[in-house]
């Protein structure tokens, strides 16, 4: 069974004064997540994650299309105690610690009350905050509410666990130890939804993956598979001539430092771009096969947008 | 630090301007001022919380009287007012109607002076509580001594001993007024009942200057009645009580019921402090009108 | 379900007292203490029906004002500090449950407060009078009606804090709360008016809260009893004024949209 379906799922806002102006912040979405999955939601800030998750949540109503749950409606409470959620930027009542907070979801959660106290702790302890469980909150700063927040959605041990931004504010340990966790709660058989803008977060850790940009879902697939589309390149840097015009036809642009030349071309040309400098009169530095990375990927499917919009723009100029 | 002095030195000048400020607006108080229209308005400010708002107004209405008459003031225009308001806001605050009976009704500076604005008030009073037998000896009182009607006081206390737990000494008030007994015992009788019943202590202290001008009264008659006989007997008005008592008339100097000594000029009987002595109707000195109205017998 | 009302109850509770909401107690045992002490000085004679008038009416008073501070609050600042995303989103948390937990635990932090001023009143009450008389026994049902405001005056701040800004609901609820204190003025002058005009005002006065038959004080401080079969029918009247109010409450805050 699916852990995610979207039919269509689709969000739209009236803005402006007269609320005439119709903003969609999320345009048709149709994605499925496996159970024990761990799946990365990528996107540019004002994509529509944050959209999407709140849609799933049932915090906001979809005014299009509908989900579901691991195979449950959106607002069935059997449901809900399976899942967990850390919400972007995440605020909890401050006058209480994190054990009381803990406590109280955990409560809420319907997790019995012999094993309250023993998963309160084992929680806290696997997000590192321990030592503060008994300060009241209003006194943490950003990284200890963010780990607070990872603790309060895992504590009733659910199946499935969203995350909207879950590196945010924290330094790069703390950065490791959430892609630890994750991993670990992976190797637990639980399903990871979690939406970010750091790729290099998301290419470590997730299996697939799927970006989402101004509303649209652009791509989704496997991680490896989606890098290698963004096909392998090598950087070449030399002195002596620019051989710009050999490179052009190559099509490369030059970058001028002060000393070096320097271009970024498609692996398939490698041979004839050392014969053009070679001939030009350069002397070769280095010749480097560049790793393809996630980013291009992100950036490829950010580009083919534009691309797209400038091409409607001219075609129907 | 500049703030911190600043502070002391304004506060202080504030209570000094404050203070002035009070001098400059003389007798425009916060009493007079205090003067609401309407009873009914009060009562919807009141957010139902009628009860001590009632409260706060009597006190206020109290106060106002307190300090009026320290001063010998002759004008307690705000009287009423405050007490409509009083008992519009509690109906069933018996106090503000006992007070309210005397001390409307009786003359400056004892009272405001307008027994009609006192039935009033009683009336509504009884109305609103016509289980409490108290209230219509007031009445009767109002009637028979401001308003010089006996007949009708007589029916108050009359309507009054009909109210069950009523003390007898109603329906003996409603006869002595009807076969128009003498005023003097009378009145000591309704005023000794009167301070009995009462536990309000501006009544009461009311009560026994009452009494204590009753025994006044009845001195002085008695005292002039030897004068008049001396007179009779010597031909000439005694110039002293020495004379009288040496003519074996009288045996010692009489002391009226406040501790002076009566005086004796030009063959009347007085009261040496006519200001001591507030309901007294005989021994006044030339000139001096009494409180209570003489009766048109 | 009771289980999870009983926690966002207590939850609720435990934020209004780590606010501090009960420091008032303090000021309220000022008062009860001073007046104690100088109403012998200023009313001889109505000494107990004073103590009794305000001590109530403080009740009353701080009562309600609480209830609207904190009632105006409830949802809203939820709502602006994004506090219940995480107890919305991943519990199984029904919508009706978190609006129904939050009155139940507002209602329940009054009641403790009022208990405690009670306690505080009666032993003033006791140091005035030397001894408690039957007739004594009808404060409690003056007090038991307090109560009963209270549990008005929550589901309208309550209700208003689901759409609408702390100062609108705050102005709101109190105009409800004076309007209501005219409930019977209204009905009254509804009567003396005719056609249309008659239709809309006994509607209104009956649709408007009503507190004024709310307000027993003066009347047990007269030491007059409240009848057994008022005291049923205002516990009724309660009861389903407030249900009806927190199912609008309820029907709001499902239809919201959280951004």
């Amino acid at each position: 069974m699916p852990a995610i379906e979207t039919f269509a799922l689709a969000k739209y806002y009236n803005i402006g004064f007269w609320r005439k102006r119709r903003k969609d912040a999320l345009k048709s979405l149709t994605l499925t997540v496996e159970e024990g999955e761990v799946f990365g939601y990528l996107g540019p800030n004002g994509a529509g994650k944050t959209t999407t998750l709140r849609l799933l949540m049932g915090l906001v109503y979809p005014t299009a299309g509908s989900a579901r749950i691991l195979g449950k409606a959106l607002d069935d409470p059997a449901m809900k105690a399976q899942i967990g959620f850390l919400p972007e930027q995440p605020y909890f009542y401050d006058h209480l610690t994190p054990k009381e907070l803990l406590t109280y979801y955990a409560r809420l959660s319907g997790v019995p009350g012999k094993d309250r106290a023993r998963k309160v702790d084992a929680a806290l302890a696997r997000v590192g905050m321990s030592e503060s469980a008994g300060i009241q909150m209003r006194k943490f700063s950003k990284g200890m509410l963010q780990r607070v927040g990872i603790a309060q959605a895992i504590v009733h041990d659910p199946k499935l666990i969203f995350l909207d931004e879950p590196m945010s504010g924290l330094d790069p340990v703390g950065r490791r130890e959430v892609r630890d966790l994750i991993q670990n709660l992976h190797e637990e058989g639980k399903t990871i939804f979690f939406s970010t803008h750091i790729l290099s977060d998301a290419e470590t850790v997730c299996d697939r993956v799927a970006v989402l940009n101004k509303g649209e879902l652009r791509g989704i697939g496997v991680v490896a598979d989606l890098v290698s589309e963004v096909s392998g390149q090598v950087e070449f840097v030399w002195t002596g001539a620019a051989a710009t015009a050999e490179i052009a036809a190559l099509g490369g642009k030059t970058h001028v430092a002060s000393e070096t030349f320097r271009t970024v071309l498609a692996q398939e040309a490698t041979d004839r771009a050392i014969d053009a400098i070679r001939g030009a009169g350069g002397k070769l530095i280095s010749v480097t096969p560049v790793r393809a990375t996630l980013e291009d990927y992100f950036l490829s499917k950010l580009e083919t947008v534009e691309r797209d919009a400038q091409n409607m723009q001219e075609v129907t100029r | 630090m500049i703030a911190g002095g600043l502070l002391v030195i304004c506060l202080a000048a504030s209570i000094g301007v404050s203070q002035k400020v009070d001098w400059e607006r003389g007798d425009v108080t916060l009493q007079d001022v205090l003067y609401i229209p309407s009873p009914n308005t009060v009562k919807h400010l009141s957010l139902g919380y009628n009860g001590l708002l009632a409260d706060i107004y009597w006190t206020r209405a109290v106060q106002y009287f307190g300090s009026k008459h320290h001063e010998h003031s002759l004008n307690y225009k705000l009287l009423a007012p405050l007490l409509d308001i009083t008992t519009t806001l509690d109906p069933h605050l018996i106090t503000a109607y006992e007070f309210g009976s005397i001390f409307l009704s009786q003359k400056p500076p004892e009272g405001a002076g307008d027994p009609h604005a006192a039935v009033r008030l009683v009336g509504r009073g009884i109305r609103e509580n016509p289980k409490d037998w108290r209230l219509w000896y007031h009445l009767g009182f109002i009637y028979w001594q401001e308003l010089h009607d006996p007949k009708t006081a007589s029916e108050c206390f009359l309507r009054g001993s009909e109210v069950p737990g009523a003390l007898p000494w109603m329906k003996v008030m409603a006869a002595a007024l009807a076969q128009n007994a003498g005023e003097a015992e009378t009145a000591r009788y309704l005023w000794t009942n009167i301070l009995n019943s009462t536990t309000d202590k501006d009544i009461r202290a009311n009560a026994e200057k009452r009494l204590i001008a009753l025994r006044a009264d009845e001195e002085v008659t008695i005292l002039q009645e030897y004068v008049d006989r001396f007179q009779k007997a010597k031909g000439h008005a005694p110039e002293s009580w020495m004379e009288m008592i040496q003519a074996g008339m009288l045996r010692r100097i009489p002391i009226d019921p406040v501790g002076y000594p009566y005086q004796l000029v030009n063959g009347r009987v007085q009261v040496a402090r006519p200001d001591l002595l507030p309901f007294i109707t005989k021994g006044l000195p030339a000139g001096k009108q009494s409180t209570v109205m003489p009766k048109i017998s | 379900m009771i289980g999870r009302l009983w926690a966002i109850a207590y939850s609720t509770f435990r934020e209004a007292v780590r606010d501090r909401v009960l420091y008032n107690l303090i000021v309220f045992a000022l008062l009860i203490v001073g007046a104690a002490l100088l109403v012998g000085q200023i009313s001889i004679g109505i000494e107990r029906l004073v103590l009794v008038n305000l001590g109530l009416t403080s009740i009353s008073l701080f009562g309600i004002v609480i209830a609207i501070f904190i009632g105006i609050g409830l949802v809203s600042k939820e709502i602006e500090k994004r506090t219940l995303y995480t107890v919305l989103a991943a519990r199984p948390v029904r919508r009706w449950e978190f609006i129904i937990g939050k009155f139940l635990g507002l209602v329940g932090t009054l009641a403790v407060n009022a208990f405690f001023m009670s306690i505080g009143f009666f032993a003033a009450l006791l140091y005035l009078t030397h001894r408690f008389q039957r007739a004594d026994a009808n404060l409690l049902v003056a007090i038991y009606f307090i109560l009963l405001q209270f549990v008005l005056i929550t589901s309208l701040a309550l209700f208003f804090s689901t759409f609408s800004s702390p100062l609108l609901s705050a102005v709101f609820a109190f105009s409800l709360f004076v309007i209501g204190t005219f409930a019977d003025d209204m009905r009254g002058f509804a009567k003396l008016t005719e056609g249309g005009t008659k239709w809309v005002m006994t509607g209104i006065s009956y649709l408007v809260p009503n507190f004024s038959s709310l307000n027993v004080i003066s009347q047990v401080a007269h030491s007059v009893p409240v009848p057994g079969h008022l005291v049923l029918l205002n516990t009724l009247y309660v009861l389903v004024y407030a249900v009806a109010v927190n199912c609008a409450a309820v029907l709001v805050f499902e239809k919201r949209n959280l951004k």
